[in-house]
Parts: structure tokens; sequence; C-alpha cells
């Protein structure tokens, strides 16, 4: 029987790589994501996990090492954040593009200037299109079992794309939860060999990473559209077999207490959990209001929320990031535009807020609702306004 | 459309477009590229290969007589060998 243990959420994330038994971790420290890098790299050093660590010298070479190393067929593993990610961003479109199944764990924190190292999802939105599978966590039981579910969609043949695994810094990387830590057998039993179909091997040459000029790229981009696009038949396969091994189910979206509300917030990552406890509390007092938490990012689970906002007046969305001087924020501008085709769509409300490590309270979030549900009463919704700036 | 004849359709695509014929870069004419192409003053030519030696192709060599040339499906016209000529037996000139 598997014990349920208190254990800081990075390290759990780092045994589930071990479980996972990766054959290489090529990463550079920055916080928050850093506990989860050292943790393997002693593991490695003091042979509980039989992998190379590669002790690079910066995050651009993190992942160009990810990249050879998936390319000969082992299975990989990384970590990073913030401006970690930045420096590796050109890489990350190279993984994708040649169809390599890295697995990444993001942690997720602002970006400079000023210089932040506390929580918010500017990273994330910056390497929205690189053509990754993303995936948000809300918990550190989520992030241990997405981590194991991350090598089983990336690599299988009909995905085989890199994988990242969102968890937010700090509220989800550096607290002490309890979590399932599964045993190698179950896992051993979810999680097949990684076999690359076409790996780099001196007795059958292949080419990786040529150029492609104009006569192929287009093909070659929308072959890699529709991979990315049709994975989520592989990631839904996936989380099922999962649940019915370890029990626990995921899906693209979480509908919490949504059962005849008229009003939905929706909410990516830890927020996720305070915003139910605002969703709890206005429930007690009456009001038809539900959370849905969004999960699957990347590819976008278009019918998935267009199924459940259909029976909603009101939709407030909720991101912790910001497109300047565009409509504000990410989340909510793709919500809005998967919603404008539709006859019957609820009224949507962009917040933007929890910056930099800016908390957002229970009551917080239940004055966002409130707000967002009086802003679509009287139609005078904007773009997005900024959640509990001073002014 | 005479650029698309023989080219795969997104749906033929290897994974990740890698490229399973060794040496299939032959095939790829960069002698596309030129808008010059070297022309040759046999009497001028003393065969040192340096052309050859600088050629950032790799795609001049001598023939039957010795004489060092361009192969044409591949020289893009760059002009290096014509500058780095000893005896000034090479010559740019504009393609037609």
């Amino acid at each position: 029987m598997t014990q349920r243990v208190g254990i800081e959420v990075s390290r759990a994330v780092a045994i589930a790589a071990k479980l996972a038994n990766v054959d290489v971790v090529a990463a550079y420290p920055i916080t928050p994501q850093t506990h989860i890098v050292e943790d393997l790299s002693e593991m490695v050093a003091s042979g509980e996990l039989d992998a190379s660590y590669i002790p690079v010298e910066s995050e651009h070479s993190a992942m160009s090492s990810c990249l050879g190393s998936v390319a000969v067929g082992a299975r990989t593993f990384t970590a990073t954040s913030s401006q970690g990610m930045e420096l590796m961003h050109e890489v990350l479109y190279v993984a994708s593009g040649m169809r390599l199944p890295v697995v990444m764990a993001v942690a997720n924190r602002a970006l400079s200037a000023p210089i932040s190292i506390w929580g918010d999802h500017s990273d994330v939105m910056s390497v929205r299109d690189t053509g990754w599978i993303q995936i948000f966590v809300t918990n550190g039981q989520e992030a241990f079992d997405n981590i194991l579910c991350a090598f089983r969609i990336g690599e299988d043949r009909r995905a085989l794309l890199p994988v990242m695994i969102h968890l937010d810094g700090f509220q989800l990387t550096h607290v002490i939860e309890p979590i399932y830590l599964e045993e190698q057998g179950d896992v051993d039993r979810f999680l097949p060999r990684f076999e690359y179909p076409l790996p780099l091997d001196p007795d059958k040459p292949v080419t990786m990473g040529a150029f492609g000029p104009p006569d192929i790229y287009t093909e070659v981009k929308k072959a890699q559209d529709v991979v990315l696009t049709s994975s989520k038949e592989v990631i839904l396969e996936a989380w099922k077999e999962f649940g019915d091994i370890f029990g626990r189910y995921y899906s693209p979206i979480q509908c919490y207490r949504c059962e005849g509300a008229k009003v939905l917030l929706m909410t990516m990552g830890s927020f996720s959990e305070t915003a139910m406890s605002a969703v709890d509390a206005m429930r007690d007092d009456g009001h038809a209001v539900g959370l849905l938490n969004l999960r699957l990012w990347r590819p976008f689970p278009f019918a998935e929320i267009r199924q459940a906002v259909k029976d909603a007046d009101v939709l407030v969305v909720f991101d912790r990031a910001l497109s300047f001087g565009g409509p504000g924020g990410p989340v909510c501008s793709e919500v809005r535009s998967a919603l404008y085709s539709l006859d019957k769509r609820p009224k949507v409300v962009g917040f933007v807020g929890g910056l930099g490590g800016r908390v957002v309270s229970i009551a917080g979030f239940r004055e966002i609702i409130e707000r967002g549900t009086r802003i679509a009463s009287e139609g005078t919704e904007q773009e997005f306004e900024m959640f509990g700036v001073r002014e | 459309m005479t650029e698309s004849e023989g080219k795969p359709t997104w749906q033929q695509i290897e994974i990740g477009a890698i490229i399973t014929e060794p040496g299939s870069a032959r095939q790829y004419q960069t002698g596309d590229w030129r808008t010059q192409r070297p022309t040759y003053v046999h009497e001028r030519c003393i065969k040192c290969g340096l052309c050859s030696i600088y050629c950032p192709e790799g795609c001049i060599e001598p023939n039957e007589e010795g004489y060092f040339e361009a192969d044409l499906f591949y020289c893009k016209g760059c002009g290096i060998c014509a500058r780095e000529c000893w005896t000034k037996a090479i010559n740019m000139v504009e393609e037609e």
C-alpha cells in the first residue's frame, strides 16, 4: 500500500522523475526550481538513480543537451523557471519542431524587470507558442502525477512532443504537502520503455534538424500543428489509464461546483484551490457560482471549454500574466476567441492579478467574482481590469 | 505549381522532418542561387588548384585536361575562386 508522506513538492517532482527511471537529466539551477534538480543531482551522485546528470553552464545548454539525449532515445528530464526559460527560449522551438519528447518541470515565476523571484505566469505565456504540450497543476499531488503522465504522453508514438508541467513557484515548489509517492512496480506498469522510432544510430544513419527550404517548411509546420492538436487524445488516454491504476483522474478542465452555476470563474495553477474556497463560501451564501480550473493549456481544449460554459451567463477569467498593450490576460484572450463563434455565449470579463508573487486571498477571489458579475450586468466590460492595484 | 511536383504533402513528412536517406543534400541545386558564374582563361591557368581549396562549396575539380572548373549544379557564384586565383585565370560574368 502506497504511503502518503509529507514532502516538499519540489522533492516529490524529483522523485517522480526518478520513478520514471530517467536516463539523462541536464539542468541549471534557478529559483524557485532549484530543489528539483538539486535532489536529482544527489540521487545520481549517490547511485540511487542510474542516470547521467549533465551539469551544464546555462539553460540554453541544458535544453540543447536534452535534445541530443532524446535524439539517441534516452528518457530525458529537466526543470527551469522564468529567466532560465527565457534563456533556453530558442531551443524550445527546436525540441518541438524536431519532435523530441523532453519532459520539463517549470516552476512558474515572474520576469524581470524589476527583478522578481516570485510567482506568476509571465514565463509560461512567453513560451505559449513553442509547440510544447503544456499542463498546469494545482497542488503537489497533481505535480507528482503529471510528471509521470508527461513521459507517457510525450513519448507516445502518436505524439512525440516535449511536455511542460507548470507548477507555481513557491506556492507549490516550496510547500510541504501530503503526497502519495507511488510504488516503482505500478509506475513501471503505467510507463512503458521509451523507444524513439528514428534515433541517432551509426548503423542506421539519419539527419536530424536539417534546414527546411520554402518548398517544405509550410508542410512541416502543418504536420506539427496537427500532431499537437491531436495529442489531446493521447493526453486523455494517459490520464484515463493513470486514473485506472492510481485512482486519481485528470481532465483538461476541472469543473468545480459548476452545476447550475450562472457565474463561472476560470483560473490556472495553484490559485485555483484558493478560488475553490471562495466558490464554497459563495455557494454557502446561496450564489450559483462555480470554478473552471484550466489544466490543459496546450493543446488548447476548445471543445471542453465551450461545453463547460454553455449554461453560464458570465465567465470571469483570472490571468496571472499581462500582454502589454494588448488584450490583457492571455488566457482570457484565448477563451474569448474560442467562444466568439458561438450563438449563445456568456459575457466574458477579464482580470489580471497575482503578479510577481502578489497574493490573492479567498476574499479577493470573491471580490473578483462579484465585481465581474456586476461589470457583466452593467455591460461595462473592458479588455481587462488589473485586480488589487493601488491607485 | 511546378515547384510542388514530387514534393511531399504534410501527411508524408517524416517525424520531425528527419531525413532517412544518406547524402540527400547532393540533390540540392545550390547553383540556383547564382547571379554570376565563373569563366576560365586556360592560357593563364597553372593548374595549382587553389581555387578548389578556397571554394566554400567544395564544387571545383580538375577536368580531364587538368584544368580546375566549378560544377555549376552547386556553384553559388560567390566569386571567391576568381578573387583568390594567382594568375587571374578566372573571371566572373553575369548570368543571362
